[in-house]
């Protein structure tokens, strides 16, 4: 992704700090965000555009939970577990959302060692980080697959109102693309990494641009994302 | 204003990047079709948008034809009006406005106003210019399915879209949502790369204030696309599981041909607040690049400096964020909370303030300017007239009281035609006048481009302006076949029928354009670098039409503002932004 040669890092040239320094920064020419590459800048402004798909998409569901005049299913009943005789509400999703934090972790440690350009440790982590995001998608498999079981389809359930169905497979679904997209993504730079591409600047097969390490924060920054908005639909799906 | 003087004193801040890796294209296909250089990119979008737009205009003469003549033309039945209206209004705010506001003028321009080689992800514009095209055939693709195109009118509002009481329930439909989810993906990597081009791909000198005005409308207008699509997105979803899986987001309990249907619970009322909170700040990202634009085109052909940049860039800013919090003023009969109706009617006129201060700055512009009637500058005062024309009757509209009864009749459709359809077309096309020199190297011809002028102006008040007093008769709109109605006169319907005999000549019109656009890219008068003498970037470029790459060995260097026009004691009427400031111009003669 990062296709530039940093001439000036501008760390060398002190700049004001706090509101200064952003006003300085947005009054200069060449950048506005200093020290930002292309890539890093394009990652962020996409994840505020997703922002807003996942805030529609989850303020449509509250519009239709509160809106609704059949009641709603209760979620720690339904997404309960009976495990070894105990009757466990939540189970699962406690445990995917673990799975999910500790992804988290993961990619965090291999954006460090990509910076050291630590090859083998960066990619051993990255493709940790996938099989924890592909353990979560399993999961959620499996939980798809009890309540399709027990009879909740996206146009009713057994319960109560039918947007119930509707949003959850909605909304985890859409979630669940993006962890999908993601661990698609983690192998593919877990693939380069270990080639050494960002090492001998191989051109990419594509974009037949030079990529360099900075990819592998840029890919946990969308991974970092996904996991907060996980944090929500929990919030707002799971424990309302 | 940025005192150019102290520039060379302190001197040029150091390149902070190195230079771009372009991707050189190897054979035809790379370098003509599955181009990566933005300047081809955008000429496809422009033509593809252009021709979608085509289909269009002439949907709405089919639409002319019936509202002017009806009883007549017994090939244009109830279900194909309604079919006309969806796809007219679709095609011409999405699939050509948006698409050649942003894909085609932001393409080509952004990167040479802002002094950069390319976007910066030159391969993800690509990709997004054949998404758009996959979207634009997908939704050609609904007038050959069985059922034809959806007749929901371009709101596509629920329950009716989904019912089979409205023509295209079978296939059409669903089409039309698949193209918008597929016209969004393409537009968010467009839109990406015109943000980020824009905030840190800007060459030596270019300040966020010294950047035209044009590349400031088009970068805001893009900004606001990015977080309004969202929300078209999620409605769009939401109505395809609507129609394919039987889910009731939108749906509420409804008897249909004396049948309960499965549907119960849902909230028609959620997809208005979703679709107009992406579809208000639609009408601003058409309108915030043809008011850059615009901007652009009055300061070069008045030879002056726009008045009150600082202002202009601001208003644009305010608008854009103004724009957010005004949606539901399209709801006011929609059955919401009356008491929303305050809130929004006070949030619509507050955005007439930053809009005002834009207009009389054009006006202050034009004032002791030398004014040069060109056909491009023709176009922009047209742009005016018509915005203030569209702009006052927005006021009567944005007021709950008086939209009530206005509500659903002719008078709306006068309104939005004038403010979003007419204004905006006015300066495509007078940007189109102005940048062809830059694209193919040769002026349009500007014999054949007053004609075109003259009868598309005159011609679309012809349609228009009688359209409001029909409104305020109380003439409805999506009315297939009005009839004998005793508050219509019969008056009425013989101005129907004038409107559509102007409809027709103003399309037959553009005839002259299209065939002036083929001919003069031959035949066409040699532009030269910069025909109108402006002071902007692009007209600096080394070769004409720009090369790949678009400078050169070295990027230019700006060393002032875009609106150096008519400079006391300069040896020319405008002084070029890249042009090294001499100690032998006045001080402060330029702000």
């Amino acid at each position: 992704m990062a296709e530039i040669e940093w001439t000036n890092s501008g760390a060398s040239t002190a700049r004001p700090a706090g509101w200064r320094g952003i006003t300085a920064d947005w009054s200069s020419d060449q950048r506005a965000f200093k020290n930002v590459s292309w890539g890093k800048a394009m990652m962020w402004i996409f994840l505020l555009s997703d922002t807003f798909i996942f805030g529609c998409f989850l303020l449509s569901y509250m519009t239709a939970r509160m809106s609704t005049t059949v009641p709603w299913p209760n979620p720690s009943e339904v997404f309960a577990l009976t495990i070894a005789g105990h009757h466990i509400p939540l189970i699962l999703i406690a445990i995917m959302t673990f799975v999910l934090i500790s992804s988290s972790g993961t990619m965090a440690m291999a954006v460090n060692f990509g910076y050291r350009r630590d090859r083998a440790k960066t990619a051993a982590l990255m493709l940790v980080t996938a099989a924890f995001g592909a353990t979560f998608v399993g999961m959620q498999a499996f939980e798809w697959t009890k309540l399709i079981s027990e009879g909740v389809r996206p146009w009713g359930n057994p319960w109560g109102a039918a947007q119930f169905g509707s949003s959850f497979f909605m909304i985890t679904g859409f979630h669940g693309t993006h962890v999908t997209i993601g661990v698609i993504f983690l192998i593919i730079i877990a693939r380069k990494v270990w080639r050494g591409d960002f090492d001998v600047e191989r051109r990419g097969f594509f974009t037949s641009r030079k990529g360099n390490y900075e990819i592998v924060e840029i890919t946990g920054l969308y991974w970092h994302f996904v996991d907060l908005v996980w944090v929500f639909i929990f919030a707002f799906f799971y424990l309302w | 204003m940025v005192d150019v003087h102290s520039d060379v004193l302190i001197g040029m801040p150091p390149a902070e990047v190195g230079e771009v890796d372009l991707y050189h294209p190897r054979s035809w296909w790379t370098k003509y079709v599955f181009s990566q250089d933005a300047k081809i990119i955008a000429v496809q979008y422009s033509v593809t948008a252009m021709a979608i737009g085509m289909v269009a205009l002439v949907l709405s003469w089919l639409m002319r034809l019936q509202l002017g003549f009806p009883g007549v033309f017994s090939f244009i039945d109830a279900n194909q009006y309604l079919q006309f209206i969806t796809m007219h209004g679709m095609i011409m705010v999405i699939y050509l406005l948006t698409a050649l506001f942003l894909g085609g003028f932001g393409n080509y321009l952004i990167p040479l106003m802002v002094g950069a080689r390319d976007m910066v992800f030159p391969y993800a514009n690509m990709l997004s210019y054949w998404i758009y095209l996959l979207a634009v055939l997908v939704l050609v693709a609904t007038f050959f399915v069985p059922g034809g195109p959806t007749g929901a009118g371009w709101t596509l509002y629920p329950p009716q879209s989904v019912l089979s009481g409205t023509p295209g329930q079978e296939a059409g439909i669903v089409l039309m949502l698949l193209s918008l989810i597929l016209f969004i993906i393409g537009f968010t990597m467009g839109g990406l790369n015109y943000v980020v081009t824009v905030l840190q791909a800007r060459t030596r000198g270019m300040t966020l204030m010294r950047m035209p005005l044009t590349v400031w409308g088009i970068f805001t207008a893009t900004v606001m696309a990015l977080l309004a699509f969202p929300a078209l997105f999620v409605a769009a979803v939401m109505m395809l599981f609507d129609r394919l899986l039987g889910t009731s987001f939108f749906m509420p309990s409804l008897v249909e041909m004396g049948q309960q249907m499965k549907y119960g619970g849902g909230s028609p009322l959620l997809f208005q607040h979703l679709f107009w909170f992406f579809g208000h700040p639609e009408v601003y990202i058409v309108a915030l690049p043809a008011f850059g634009i615009v901007s652009d085109l009055i300061s070069t052909h008045a030879r002056k400096n726009i008045f009150g940049y600082r202002m202009m860039v601001w208003a644009i800013v305010g608008i854009g964020a103004l724009s957010f919090v005004v949606w539901a003023h399209h709801m006011y009969v929609s059955g919401m909370n009356p008491k929303f109706g305050f809130f929004f009617a006070t949030t619509t006129l507050i955005i007439a303030v930053p809009t005002a201060i834009k207009v009389y700055n054009w006006v202050l512009t034009l004032w002791r300017g030398d004014i040069h009637l060109t056909t491009p500058m023709l176009f922009a005062l047209a742009f005016i007239i018509t915005f203030v024309n569209g702009g006052l009757t927005g006021l009567f509209l944005g007021n709950v009281v008086v939209d009530v009864p206005l509500s659903d009749t002719m008078f709306v459709v006068a309104h939005f035609h004038m403010v979003m359809g007419v204004a905006p077309i006015m300066v495509v096309f007078g940007a189109i006048y102005h940048w062809y020199p830059k694209v193919t190297g040769r002026m349009l011809d500007e014999t054949l481009g007053r004609i075109h002028f003259w009868v598309t102006f005159l011609g679309a008040y012809a349609v228009f302006f009688p359209m409001h007093y029909l409104g305020l008769l109380g003439m409805p709109r999506r009315y297939h076949d009005i009839g004998e109605t005793a508050f219509i006169p019969a008056s009425a319907h013989d101005l129907n029928a004038f409107m559509s005999v102007a409809a027709l000549v103003v399309g037959a019109a553009q005839l002259v354009f299209v065939f002036n656009l083929i001919w003069s890219l031959s035949r066409g008068k040699e532009a030269g670098g910069n025909p109108w003498g402006a002071t902007t970037l692009e007209w600096q470029t080394p070769e004409t039409p720009p090369a790949h790459g678009n400078w050169g060995k070295e990027l230019p260097v700006v060393y002032r503002w875009a609106y150096d026009y008519s400079v006391p004691g300069a040896i020319r009427d405008f002084i070029p932004q890249n042009e090294p400031p001499n100690r032998f111009e006045p001080q402060g003669a330029h702000s």
